[in-house]
């Protein structure tokens, strides 16, 4: 049922730990990441701000701030390469060219005193050799891939002639010039209205098709995930606390903040006097994180045990891994959840 | 463009009318008499009457006045009050003498100061990096006349390496000129150079910046494609404003290098209440300052697309 075990895999982490220094000292923002990409598939990862998703994806990306974050073990396994220690030089030749991002901020994300055309044509040159003349007609190609409408004009427009879902639209191109293997997108479509939200989702998607390519989906919105990923991948302050393919994920959440991430979406008939369901406090300071499990203080179903021991991802069914000593016993019906006891947090 | 541009000349027009009614009624009814000043204290008051009559300044205020205006619109001020010369002349010769002491360093200290703030900024939080803004401090800490004073007394006194006296107009002239360019361009190096960098450094933060990494751009093309082309918005318009100041000399370097310029003949003709000199000078000096200033904006537009001339 899951692809995470299938052996297939375009992009492997494994025991990634990256770290920043800071004014207050060195902060650990992942601790042990691992998850797999598979060819063609689509891997979400899902978690709020702060666990440590734009972290990972820079890691992969070789982007972390110089001097100030760094990959202090784990590996990133690519076409034979461990990116984690890949030098710069050939770095470079991966980024943009087998592996691309998109950004969450198309507004800015775009060099706003180059035209869209330069900045898609600079691809063509630097990953392929190709003249300006071969790079245009390559950047044009492009535009009409990702259906931007009159596309001979929009190359010579800069990105503040464009609205916010046509400069995704370039980013997207820009991503996809290349054919990468895997394109890591960034919240891509937190930023744009709904309606312009669904079709860029819905372009991914047929390029997705036409093209192979993997896509390593980063959010926090959990119905952008049902639509778009096979796998998921859940985080929590710093570690993957859960992983499974994307319909057993939903149908059957075996970690406590996984659960209640779902129980938090609001549903269409839900009765209105009804409370919205939410996770009580916060996730705790990387600076100050506790001995036992990361989600001790907010978890309803926690047991003494929890404050000192710290879980290890295990495989619960198959290929649905959990990072939870008491998975079992709670998808038992065994414990039942106490919301008085996190009251007074 | 051309039409903003014409719109523009034609919206310095009220400007230059409050500027012209500032100097002639601060002078006229502040200022000394000019004739009493020339003559001096013991002149008899028919003398002094005689020569207000032959400069035109017994005639009513409104005459006088639109006289200024004839005198701007066909650009000859007339003769200076004290020394009898062509004002146009005497303008033409200071803002050249003056443009030769602060040109030649402007343009080689932007470009140089530009060069060395791009490598502080590439090789920013090195050592060389610290070390370099310790440098950019001191050379701010320390007073344009300590310059003066320290670089004339040992490389021209002491090590007789520079001319210091006796500036002549024309290439003869070019040797006077030696160090006070250098002394412009160590004054300006500090200062410029510490907010070009930091210019640099906060544009290497944009999230462009990241996108053109991710692109698997080189360094090289980040920072001097991406980076600089962004960087010159704001670094154009603190270099720009500083042109019309350049006409006007500086006015301490060409007293204590006696070179005739602009500066300095505008400050001695204030001692001496050479009112059509101040006028001139007062005038050239708004004008130079109102073009400038729409340059600067039709550079915007040229630099950065998001800029419309309209």
């Amino acid at each position: 049922m899951s692809n995470f075990s299938s052996g297939d895999a375009v992009l492997k982490v494994e025991g990634l730990v990256t770290s920043f220094r800071t004014d207050d000292g060195t902060v650990t923002a992942l601790d042990g990441v691992g998850f797999d990409i598979g060819r063609g598939k689509t891997l979400g990862i899902v978690g709020e701000s702060g666990c440590g998703k734009s972290v990972t994806s820079l890691s992969i990306m070789g982007l972390l701030p110089s001097g100030v974050g760094r990959i202090d073990a784990g590996k990133i396994l690519f076409e034979g390469k461990n990116l984690a220690t890949l030098p710069e030089e050939e770095m470079r030749d991966i980024r943009g060219n087998k592996i691309a991002m998109i950004f969450q901020e198309p507004m800015t994300a775009l060099n706003p005193v180059f035209t869209a055309g330069e900045q898609i044509i600079e691809v063509f040159m630097t990953h392929r050799n190709m003249d300006r003349s071969a790079a245009y007609k390559a950047a044009l190609s492009m535009m009409e891939m990702v259906k931007i409408p009159d596309p001979e004009r929009r190359l010579e427009e800069y990105p503040h002639q464009m609205s916010g879902g046509m400069k995704q639209r370039v980013m997207i191109a820009m991503a996809l010039a290349c054919k990468p293997a895997v394109i890591i997108a960034d919240e891509p479509t937190t930023a744009l209205d709904v309606t312009i939200q669904s079709q860029i989702l819905r372009l991914m998607q047929d390029l997705q098709k036409d093209t192979g390519t993997s896509i390593m989906f980063i959010t926090h919105d959990l119905g952008v995930i049902a639509e778009m990923a096979d796998d998921v991948v859940v985080m929590y302050a710093g570690q993957v606390i859960e992983r499974a393919d994307v319909v057993t994920l939903f149908d059957h959440p075996l970690h406590p903040y996984t659960k209640g991430l779902l129980a938090s979406i609001p549903h269409v008939g839900q009765h209105r006097d009804k409370k919205l369901s939410t996770i009580r406090g916060s996730v705790p300071s990387l600076m100050n994180l506790p001995a036992g499990c990361r989600f001790y203080g907010r978890c309803p179903y926690r047991q003494p045990e929890c404050e000192q021991t710290r879980p290890a991802l295990e495989s619960h069914k198959g290929a649905h891994e959990v990072a939870c000593l008491f998975a079992g016993r709670i998808d038992a019906g065994e414990i039942k959840p106490n919301y008085e006891a996190l009251g007074g947090e | 463009m051309i039409q903003y541009v014409i719109r523009r000349l034609l919206q310095m027009i009220p400007i230059l009318v409050g500027v012209t009614l500032l100097i002639f009624f601060l002078f006229t009814f502040f200022g000394e008499d000019p004739a009493r000043v020339a003559l001096g204290s013991h002149a008899t008051p028919e003398k002094i009457a005689a020569l207000r009559a032959k400069w035109g300044l017994d005639k009513p205020l409104i005459m006088q006045y639109l006289q200024f205006w004839r005198e701007i619109l066909t650009a000859d001020f007339g003769r200076s009050f004290v020394s009898g010369e062509r004002l146009s002349e005497m303008f033409k010769q200071g803002a050249l003498v003056s443009l030769a002491v602060t040109m030649p360093p402007f343009i080689m200290g932007t470009v140089l100061n530009l060069i060395v703030a791009m490598l502080v900024a590439w090789y920013r939080g090195t050592a060389f990096d610290r070390f370099m803004s310790v440098i950019f401090t001191a050379c701010m800490s320390v007073s344009f006349l300590v310059y003066v004073l320290l670089l004339q007394y040992f490389l021209a006194y002491k090590l007789d390496l520079f001319e210091i006296n006796g500036f002549i107009p024309g290439l003869k002239g070019l040797p006077y000129l030696f160090l006070p360019w250098i002394i412009l361009m160590i004054v300006h190096f500090g200062p410029d150079v510490r907010l070009y960098r930091s210019i640099l450094l906060e544009e290497t933060k944009a999230d462009y910046v990241r996108t053109a990494r991710a692109k698997g751009l080189s360094e090289k093309q980040v920072m001097f494609k991406h980076v600089l082309k962004n960087a010159m918005i704001p670094v154009m318009t603190y270099t720009v404003v500083e042109v019309p100041f350049l006409v006007m000399g500086s006015f301490v370097l060409e007293k204590y290098f006696s070179i005739p310029g602009l500066g300095d003949l505008l400050v001695s003709s204030v001692n001496t209440g050479d009112f059509p000199v101040i006028k001139g000078v007062t005038i050239m000096i708004a004008v130079a300052y109102s073009l400038f200033n729409l340059l600067t904006d039709v550079l915007y537009a040229l630099v950065d697309p998001r800029v419309k001339l309209s």
